[in-house]
């Protein structure tokens, strides 16, 4: 097989792979809200313990 | 940092008001009232003081705001289950409308509530929708509980019957999101491998350009059937309804573009076009999404629904029970506690009520009324809890009749600039492709096919669907900044025919302020000053209230009034603890009045045979009306509605002079058929307004603007909502939403100039997949640009930014 073709191939996956992580971002909210994670980031927080739970939703 | 012009009055270190009523020291802080303290108070106890850290003065005022019993509905169980979106035994999941949310410290604050409450488990902001998505322990802490801790904070949920019913919006952007992305993807990577085609590449093997072929129609394929979906359906039920919209014509270009490129690839006597193809859904998409993008936490659709409570007190022999509004019926004797709205129309069983119609006529100052009154649904009950009999169900009500009235619910049938444009773009586009058919088929019958659909591909109206939603959203955008908020982009186009304009008196040429009073004359002793109020309390002018509200403060009780007699636009007499009183003009009062200055208005008063002086009352008139009135009359007719009387008819013909149409006295109904009225005499009419009072006037209109002092407060439907200290610069945004015409008339003349070109080389059959790849985009990105341009320079010329 010409050696082009399968670099193709590995291209095309690779970007695949990227838009499959878009979509999955988009899919789980991340672009429902585009402020205040950016706030949220900078908050000192004392206690962490009930933040693990967070990104579910 | 905080800009102090007065130097001696200090700032609330909550919620940065000047502390002019009244200040309170408290922790070496100023605080303006109770409310701001006591919050400082709960965040300082519970170790909370980096709210103050993140942003200067974040609270939210908390004046005259008053809790006590407000959410007493939240108990009933079939409303807590209508409101949550999950509930277990130990695990609750609620989402709250926030509109107070407005900065970084509001996020700390609403996301640190587990510290502040045992139960509260986890809460989250979405700022953009201002919302909070709250989990708690049902076992540890009620719903009423949260509600009204929120609302201490400065923080109170919006929770209306709207609210239980949940949106979808939220996941129609995600799809355009999705779309976007799968067409994107496809664009780079089919362009990508279109290169070697491009640059006429000779080294490339057969099987290699082959497979490359191949691969670009499988990445094309998400595009059509996923990406193009939308213009699909839209030009679908547009033609169901035999009309031609503007995706007509792109999604002949679509098809065209994909049918010709599969015959070439499958027939191998070509590349085919389709990174034109994923190019284009890429762009079409992108301006679709800026079309879409709108004030998401703004409400534009409010009526009386999202205003009343989910629930009102019955009273039974064995007690009261929470009902939900719906199941109210006729004769049920409910419990309205101070600030319940009353949710039907009924009479009242107290002894006497003050009722607060601010919602509903946009007038601030309580109207009292006796035993036995009919009372419209809608008051706000101020004072003690008062007991009313339904006399109609909610459903039946005045107001929900009202809104009901069939012209409320009627759309202006509407045809935007660029729907009108694609009928005659659509049929022309077609006629040429069929004549060039035609020519080759005279001339050359191989080239029928290709000339044909190269007509339909360069014709395809990318950029010119481009133009509008670019032009009107940077538009839109410099418009927001200046806190006019637009439902749509298509309410700019609605205001470019615009010739008429109505104002509404109270509430937008005025401030819902408290008006200033000064008494002239000899001082008032306490007793005349509760004969004055006794007998004022019995009107609803505008003026009596003003005088109402200026006394109750000094006085301790209202005495009853006898032969009570109110003339219209003149005054009031009445015998009050067995003396005479009559209170209203001087002519009224038989007395000469010496000197008339516009802008306030006097109320004379005399007690038994004695005159006592006059109460002056500054009128609230927002500064620079007179400017802005003489800056509209230029170009437009105006006229003024009002629910009160002529009182102020002096004042404002001082105003508008006495070309402008006043009329007095006007209910909401005949507010409505005023506006219809002017549109059956072919004007287009944009009406400003505040109050529910409007809310019929504001849809019938072309244009409705609602005013409002609190952008996050209740406005009635509307098209746009407008913050109240910038309406006097109202001429300059209407003649920048006008010169966004121009704007877009030069960007479809762009856009047909490159229709132009591609189509007389598409005619002759000479277009390339390169010349398509590189057209496409050009001609899209120069509109873009321009439309972008153009507006923020009009707007920079306006003084706009």
């Amino acid at each position: 097989m010409n050696v082009i073709i399968v670099l193709i191939i590995i291209s095309v996956l690779v970007a695949g792979g990227f838009l499959a992580a878009f979509l999955w971002a988009v899919r789980s909210g991340q672009y429902d809200d585009t402020y205040s994670p950016s706030v949220r980031m900078l908050f000192e927080d004392k206690k962490a313990k009930s933040d693990k739970s967070n990104s579910k939703d | 940092m905080l800009k102090n012009t007065s130097e001696s009055i200090p700032t609330c270190y909550h919620c940065g008001e000047l502390c002019e009523d009244e200040l309170i020291e408290f922790d070496d802080k100023p605080f303006c009232c109770n409310g701001c303290k006591m919050v400082y108070e709960i965040l300082d106890e519970n170790d909370l003081c980096n709210y103050y850290d993140l942003q200067n003065s974040p609270g939210i005022n908390l004046k005259s705001r008053n809790y006590e019993e407000k959410f007493a509905y939240l108990e009933n169980a079939e409303i807590e289950k209508k409101l949550l979106n999950f509930s277990s035994d130990n695990l609750n999941k609620i989402v709250f409308t926030i509109p107070s949310i407005h900065c970084s410290s509001c996020i700390w604050l609403l996301e640190h509530l587990d510290r502040l409450r045992e139960g509260v488990l986890n809460s989250r902001v979405n700022f953009v929708r201002k919302e909070v998505a709250l989990d708690y322990d049902p076992a540890q802490i009620s719903l009423k509980a949260i509600v009204e801790l929120l609302a201490t904070v400065g923080y109170e949920p919006e929770i209306n019957l709207q609210n239980a019913s949940k949106t979808k919006s939220k996941k129609e952007n995600r799809t355009l999101y999705l779309q976007i992305g799968v067409a994107g993807f496809a664009f780079g990577n089919i362009m990508m491998l279109s290169f070697p085609e491009y640059f006429g590449f000779e080294g490339l093997d057969d099987t290699v350009r082959t497979f490359i072929t191949y691969i670009n129609i499988l990445l094309s394929l998400p595009v059509v059937f996923y990406s193009a979906n939308g213009y699909f359906i839209s030009a679908y039920k547009g033609l169901q309804q035999k009309y031609i919209n503007i995706d007509v014509p792109i999604t002949i270009g679509i098809i065209a573009l994909f049918l010709r490129s599969l015959y070439e690839i499958l027939s191998q006597s070509g590349p085919g076009y389709l990174d034109s193809l994923a190019g284009l859904l890429f762009f079409l998409l992108i301006g679709k999404w800026f079309q879409s993008r709108t004030y998401e936490s703004l409400s534009f659709e409010r009526d009386y629904k999202s205003y009343f409570p989910l629930a009102v007190a019955r009273v039974l022999e064995s007690g009261n029970e929470m009902v939900q509004i719906t199941e109210l019926k006729e004769g049920d004797v409910i419990e309205v506690r101070n600030q319940e709205i009353i949710p039907g129309d009924a009479e009242l069983m107290s002894a006497s009520a003050s009722i607060d119609y601010s919602f509903v006529t946009g007038e601030a100052q309580a109207i009292q009324k006796k035993q036995g009154d009919y009372i419209y649904a809608g008051g706000r009950q101020v004072g003690s809890a008062i007991r009313l009999q339904i006399k109609k169900a909610v459903s039946q009500s005045y107001l929900t009749q009202l809104w009901n009235n069939e012209a409320f619910g009627e759309e202006n049938a509407y045809d935007s600039l660029i729907d009108k444009i694609s009928k005659y773009f659509t049929i022309v586009v077609l006629l040429i492709a069929l004549i060039s058919a035609g020519y080759w088929y005279v001339v050359d019958s191989s080239h029928i096919l290709n000339a044909f659909t190269a007509v339909l591909i360069v014709a395809c109206p990318c950029a010119l669907s481009l133009a509008t939603p670019f032009t009107l959203g940077s538009a839109m955008t410099i418009l927001g900044r200046h806190k006019l908020y637009l439902k749509h982009m298509n309410v700019l186009e609605k205001l470019w025919t615009i010739n008429s304009i109505v104002f509404d008196k109270t509430g937008t040429l005025t401030k819902n302020e408290e008006a200033k009073i000064e008494f002239a004359g000899n001082d008032l002793s306490l007793i005349d000053k509760t004969l004055i109020a006794s007998l004022v309390a019995h009107s609803t002018h505008p003026l009596s209230r003003a005088i109402s509200n200026h006394l109750t403060a000094s006085i301790e009780k209202l005495n009853n009034v006898l032969n009570f007699n109110e003339q219209e636009g003149k005054g009031l007499s009445g015998m009050v603890d067995d003396v005479s009183i009559k209170i209203g003009s001087a002519h009224f009062l038989g007395i000469d009045d010496t000197n008339q200055d516009i802008g306030s208005s006097k109320v004379y008063v005399k007690i038994g045979n004695d005159f006592k002086g006059y109460f002056s009352i500054q009128s609230s008139y927002r500064k620079g009306l007179k400017g802005l009135i003489a800056r509209l009359q230029k170009t437009f007719s105006l006229s003024v509605l009002s629910g009160d009387n002529a009182s102020e008819l002096d004042n404002l013909t001082s105003f508008f002079g006495s070309q402008t149409d006043f009329v007095f006295n006007q209910k909401p109904e005949q507010k409505l058929a005023y506006i219809s009225d002017l549109q059956s005499k072919e004007s287009q009419v944009l009406m400003l307004g505040d109050g529910l009072n409007d809310a019929g006037a504001l849809k019938r209109a072309d244009v409705g603007i609602a005013v409002a002092e609190d952008v996050t407060a209740f406005t009635p439907a509307c098209d746009a909502i407008l913050y109240g200290k910038n309406l006097t610069s109202l001429d300059k945004y209407l003649r920048f939403a006008k010169q966004t015409k121009t704007v877009i008339l030069i960007s479809f003349g762009i856009s047909f100039l490159y229709n132009f070109v591609g189509l007389s080389l598409a005619v002759s059959g000479q277009i390339t997949p390169l010349f398509a790849a590189i057209l496409m985009p050009l001609s899209s990105i120069t509109v873009v640009a321009f439309a972008t341009f153009a507006v923020r320079f009009m707007a920079y010329r306006l003084k706009l930014v």
